[in-house]
């Protein structure tokens, strides 16, 4: 299953939800984007799921938010392609709204 | 005209919802009726204020920019909650312009100050 994840993991649980929600593949979008800022506070309850998970995060957004130069080691930036190339290859896909 | 003072508290981030936006709109305006502005930002909205936003491939306006137009409405007086920047990995070398690190309770103290509260 291919996790969506676009709200940002200081605001909203989507993230937890997620993690403990089976395995797979987690995308991060819009504010999602957050979570793989190095130095927050999400960023090591991404590490400790990095074996369980893939953790991919679309460029754009991350441009968009000035996390360019941010983002933590093991994290697939993709773009807009990318994206629909990760929902056509998991078998499922849950948007964490 | 009488004059109070407004304080706007920004909790989101930016782009994802519109009250970031809708709450520089704001500031600009009451700032043309000289009032006595402030902002708080808190929580999510710090990233408000984090540089080096582009843009260009979300196809929206970026804010960096339009904070720099804030000192010529002689809206000075930023305040960011310490405890939200070091959460998110930040401190005041990573945001767009000049603020003042207060902690949450001297951010309460400030709001507590004010005539009108706005809430974003």
């Amino acid at each position: 299953m291919l996790h969506i994840i676009n709200k940002s993991p200081y605001d909203r649980p989507a993230l937890d939800s997620a993690l403990q929600t089976g395995e797979g593949g987690i995308l991060f979008t819009e504010d999602g984007v957050y979570a793989i800022a190095k130095g927050g506070a999400a960023e090591a309850k991404i590490k400790a799921a990095q074996g369980k998970f893939k953790f991919y995060a679309l460029g754009a957004d991350i441009d968009a938010r000035g996390l360019s130069d941010r983002v933590m080691e093991g994290i697939s930036v993709v773009d807009y392609g990318g994206f629909v190339d990760l929902v056509a290859e998991y078998k499922t896909n849950q948007s964490w709204l | 005209m009488t004059t109070k003072k407004f304080m706007f508290v920004n909790r989101k981030a930016p782009y994802g919802t519109i009250y970031a936006w809708e709450a520089l709109e704001v500031v600009l305006i009451a700032a043309a009726f000289e009032q006595d502005v402030s902002i708080a930002f808190l929580d999510d909205g710090v990233f408000q204020l984090k540089k080096g936003h582009q843009t260009k491939d979300i196809g929206v306006k970026a804010f960096e920019k339009t904070w720099g137009a804030l000192e010529d409405y002689d809206v000075t007086k930023l305040y960011v909650a310490q405890e939200s920047l070091a959460e998110r990995g930040l401190t005041a070398d990573d945001l767009a312009i000049p603020v003042e690190v207060l902690s949450r309770a001297d951010i309460g103290k400030k709001m507590e100050e004010q005539d009108v509260l706005l809430s974003f």
